[in-house]
């Protein structure tokens, strides 16, 4: 008998119970892209089929670390860049919970990049919506890691003097196993992506673009865009790691000229995910261990046992 | 000191095996009957550097090094790099011998390796001549040699063994029985060849001259040599913990990797991670999905989880740190003991922030607190840390088998099951009222678990609402504050009501001098004043392990009932006095400070020189590398 009987509760879900029925109201400046990631999600999760109280969403810190705060489920708003972290565990203590990870560039690509690298390297079976406005908008529109070239910021007055980094090659590079991009203006491929990132089984990372029209004008709405597996002009076989890492590159360089790609560029389905691999090597038990501590017939092992090696 | 213990000092290159043939060898002793203590003390250098381990044995109770020691079995070191005599690190073959003559004592036994050791080496180092004075008996046996002729090179250490039992008269059989567990084959045979080879080798060579025998005792019970980190590993794991993260440092890594040896065959997880933020985040994320789980490091890495550790204790996560001290600041001297991290322990992550910090003593303290630790993190919701050092972590004591003989605790404290959620207090659109001020008892408001029915909030690090919700409410911010403050007394009211006391007193108890410490260099302390008695001093001592909550009340009654105090902890600015003062708010004028930070651990004479004067008020300064600070107003 399962201590956490919302995990796979088979039943209706209405699209309503993701609301919180009391505050908070979103506190985001109207017109946040923010507001995108948030409606998103609340289509995509009952479509997969899930109950608010089996999904935990961790975020980090930033505007859009307030995602949980207006998504109802189980949530853990954490600090800034270690959501990863802090999610990556909490899988890993219970692998049956629907994890959702989610931040801001600059908390997952700046201050939590050794947690993205690692963390898609590992290949664990959550997904990861990285809210890439371009700028820190919680901390009012300073430079981000992925602005432009000669973006101007209080902090940065003549011009970013840096190259923006690249997250779609960086997750393909560190091993993410579902790379995608979308954007806020675009609402059914957001779901659509969404959806599959979640039914993905290992690190799936969403590179969302969120426009700030608060603090980063020159970004625009990220109007119009294109989706690249539509598109004509665009083809590429998403499972090839060379094809896709080419089409990567090709996207962010032009998303600062204002062309705007967007859509699925690596999936990999048949690499385990990091639980697999972990109980592969034994080093993982099979029943999630959260579960053994509601266990009354579980034995706990004890240090008395293990005295023979010091006698 | 007596002269009815041995303290033998085996002393080669680190990466000589010194580490597993004294550890076979104090198994040795201790199955003989023996009570031993060890001590361990290497360079952070995996080869070449000086390195020896020390283990003490006797009838009675050893708690602590001994003063000096009385038996020298110097390897020589193999792996010396550099034996030109320009080389920064000098000619290095000869220094396990060279280096440790100064501490040896009177009438003690050399026994070094003339196999590798050069002639002109020994000659250069006045040996004759200082061996007369101080009355040491010398054995240049070609141990290299004799191991080479029955087996490898590397076997050198049984030679040295075997030489060993026969110059203290030591029974081979444990000897042999633990090295037939350890190996098999032509290895074992070998080795066994050389260990006998040389216990006849000496016996037919040599007169022996000197007084020096293997004590002989007896144990009532089983015993089990293990350190200090096994202590704290143990304790965990028989507290439940079945989760581990952490990055490698020292002298942490032994925990961390104790731990991640034992979980897989427990079916717990271990997970080393892309640095210590990252170890203490993974900890609070397992805990917060409802297992229990742990961190840790040194100084170091230790401050990387201030972030973290302030995250815990904001969300009511329940969370146990572990941090193993070593020298400082900053990279410091990474394999020295020191206890200068306290401060740093006690106090970082921003704002009025609070957490329950225990520092063991010795390694039976470093198994009830561990578990202690765990106990109040679950029921209290809280991070708890554990501070030790590399002293402790290293050293290894027997402790009766049956010690460990208890039952283990996985329970996960005030968190509800599905079933006592349904009658839980929610909110209107169904939250559950996770961080109740109303309802909470001694400020901990009963948790959920993730995936459990009728449990959903939101933890956060921001001040926040009954369900989680963030709030800048002055009302509910000083409620949840309160709340939150009022863990801390309720835990100290706990452990003086409800628990043994983690604090240690010895001596005397209506004595006229106090002697306070904290943490590893208790068992020195415990010993300094045995001393001190037994010369006709009148000395109490009272070694602290509840740093937060402070045990207010038993030490205000331990200076109230002395004239004087001597602080006695291995840092340079007396952390431990400050927070006593700190915390009482007087007693000033009654407490010196006794202080060493030069990398190694006190012994207990220094102690015992340190009190003379001090009390004593003797006219000189102490011989030993160490400073006194004298009360406020001297
Ligand atoms: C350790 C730490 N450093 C700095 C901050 C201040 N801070 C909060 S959010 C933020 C950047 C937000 O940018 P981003 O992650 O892109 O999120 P956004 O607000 O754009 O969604 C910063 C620097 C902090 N909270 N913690
Ligand atoms: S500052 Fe920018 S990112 Fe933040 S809420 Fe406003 S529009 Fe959105
Ligand atoms: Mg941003």
């Amino acid at each position: 008998m399962s201590a956490f009987n919302a995990i796979g509760d088979e039943r209706e879900i209405d699209r309503d119970e993701y609301t919180p029925g009391v505050e908070p109201q979103p506190t985001w400046c109207p017109g946040c892209g923010d507001f995108g990631v948030l409606k998103a999600l609340k289509q995509a999760l009952p479509e997969v089929g899930k109950t608010p109280e089996e999904v935990l969403t961790v975020t980090g810190i930033g505007c859009s670390g307030k995602l949980n705060s207006y998504l109802d489920t189980y949530g853990f708003h954490t600090i800034h860049g270690r959501a990863l972290p802090v999610a990556r565990a909490a899988k890993l203590a219970n692998p049956d919970l629907e994890v959702v990870a989610a931040g801001g560039d600059g908390d997952g690509y700046g201050i939590g990049g050794n947690h993205f690298i690692h963390s898609a390297r590992e290949n664990h079976d959550m997904t990861y919506i990285v809210f890439n406005n371009e700028i820190f908008g919680l901390t009012k529109g300073q430079t981000s890691p992925t602005s432009p070239k000669g973006h101007k910021s209080k902090t940065q007055p003549s011009g970013s003097a840096k190259t923006p980094l690249r997250p779609l090659s960086m997750s393909l590079n560190a091993g993410a196993s579902y790379v995608a991009r979308t954007a806020a203006v675009n609402p059914n491929q957001a779901k659509e992506i969404i959806k599959e990132a979640i039914e993905h089984d290992g690190f799936a990372h969403i590179d969302f673009l969120t426009q700030c029209p608060t603090w980063n004008k020159d970004a625009r709405q990220y109007v119009p865009y294109v989706d690249v597996q539509e598109s004509d002009d665009y083809d590429f076989d998403v499972h090839d790691r060379t094809e896709a890492a080419e089409m990567m590159r090709e996207t962010e360089d032009v998303l600062n000229e204002g062309t705007v790609l967007t859509g699925r560029y690596y999936v990999e389905e048949d690499r385990p995910s990091y639980t697999q691999e972990k109980q592969a090597v034994g080093e993982m038990p099979d029943q999630p261990l959260a579960e053994r501590y509601f266990d009354d017939d579980a034995e706990w092992e004890r240090s008395y046992d293990l005295l023979d090696r010091h006698k | 000191m007596s002269d009815d213990e041995l303290i033998w000092r085996i002393a080669g290159g680190s990466g000589d095996g010194i580490d597993s043939t004294s550890q076979n060898f104090a198994k040795a002793l201790m199955r003989s009957g023996l009570n031993v203590f060890t001590h361990r003390h290497y360079p952070s250098r995996i080869r070449g550097g000086h390195t020896y381990v020390e283990i003490r044995a006797a009838e009675h109770e050893v708690q602590s090094r001994g003063d000096g020691y009385n038996f020298l079995l110097a390897l020589g070191d193999s792996f010396a790099r550099n034996p030109q005599e320009e080389a920064y690190y000098g000619n290095e073959e000869i220094k396990p011998l060279s280096e440790n003559l100064d501490e040896l004592r009177e009438g003690g036994v050399i026994i070094y390796d003339e196999g590798l050791v050069s002639e002109d080496d020994v000659e250069a180092l006045n040996l004759d001549e200082r061996a007369e004075e101080n009355d040491w008996h010398v054995f240049p046996l070609d141990l290299r040699g004799l191991a080479k002729e029955h087996g490898r090179e590397v076997m050198r250490n049984t030679a040295g063994v075997g030489a060993t039992a026969a110059l203290l008269d030591m029974d081979l059989e444990h000897i042999e029985d633990l090295m037939s567990d350890a190996m098999g084959g032509d290895v074992l045979e070998a080795n066994l060849d050389i260990l006998h080879e040389a216990y006849e080798d000496v016996n037919e060579e040599y007169e022996f001259e000197h007084d020096l025998r293997v004590p002989t005792g007896d144990h009532d019970t089983e015993q089990a040599l293990l350190s200090g980190s096994n202590a704290i590993a143990y304790g965990a794991i028989d507290a439940g913990c079945r989760f581990i993260a952490g990055y490698p440092m020292t002298p942490w890594t032994d925990v961390f990797t104790i731990l991640s040896q034992n979980f897989p065959d427990m079916g717990g997880i271990s997970e080393q991670v892309e640095d210590e933020i990252a170890a203490a985040a993974l900890a609070v994320g397992a805990s917060h999905a409802g297992v229990k789980a742990m961190s840790g490091s040194s100084g170091g890495g230790f401050a990387l989880m201030s972030e973290p550790l302030g995250l815990a204790e904001m969300t009511e996560t329940p969370l146990v740190l572990v941090e193993s001290m070593r020298a400082g600041p900053s990279t410091g001297m990474p394999t020295k003991p020191e206890q200068a991290d306290l401060e740093h322990v006690l106090y970082t992550s921003q704002g009025d922030s609070q957490r329950v910090v225990f520092a063991p003593g010795n390694i039976e303290e470093a198994y009830e607190q561990t578990r202690l630790a765990f106990d109040i993190a679950w029921d209290y919701q809280i991070p708890v840390m554990l501070i030790y050092d590399q002293k402790l972590s290293g050293e290894n004591k027997n402790v009766d088998v049956e010690f460990f003989d208890r039952e283990p605790s996985p329970d996960l404290g005030s968190t509800l099951t599905e079933e006592e959620l349904k009658e839980a207090a929610h909110d209107n659109s169904g939250k559950f009222k996770r961080f109740n001020y109303e309802t909470a008892e001694d400020g901990v408001a009963p948790r959920s678990l993730p995936g459990q029915k009728n449990g959903r909030y939101l933890a956060t690090g921001n001040e926040h609402s009954p369900v989680g919700h963030i709030s800048e409410d002055p009302d509910n911010r000083v409620a949840q504050m309160d709340r939150r403050l009022e863990k801390l007394e309720a835990i100290r009211t706990e452990l003086n009501e409800e628990r043994d006391s983690t604090q240690t007193y010895f001596g005397e108890e209506d004595a006229e001098y106090g002697i306070i410490t904290w943490g590893s260099s208790q068992g020195a302390v415990e010993e300094a004043i045995d001393r001190l008695n037994a010369d006709g001093h009148s000395v109490r001592g009272l070694s602290v392990s509840d740093m937060m909550p402070f045990p207010e009340q038993e030490v205000t009654e331990f200076l109230e009932s002395v004239d004087e105090a001597m602080v006695v902890e291995m840092n340079a600015s007396a952390q431990f006095r400050g927070l006593l003062q700190k915390e009482l708010g007087r007693f000033g004028e009654k407490l010196t400070s006794l202080l060493k930070y030069n990398g190694n651990p006190f012994e207990p004479a220094e102690i015992v020189e340190g009190y003379e004067v001090n009390v004593a008020e003797e006219e000189r300064e102490p011989t030993a590398q160490v400073r006194i600070e004298p009360a406020a107003g001297d």
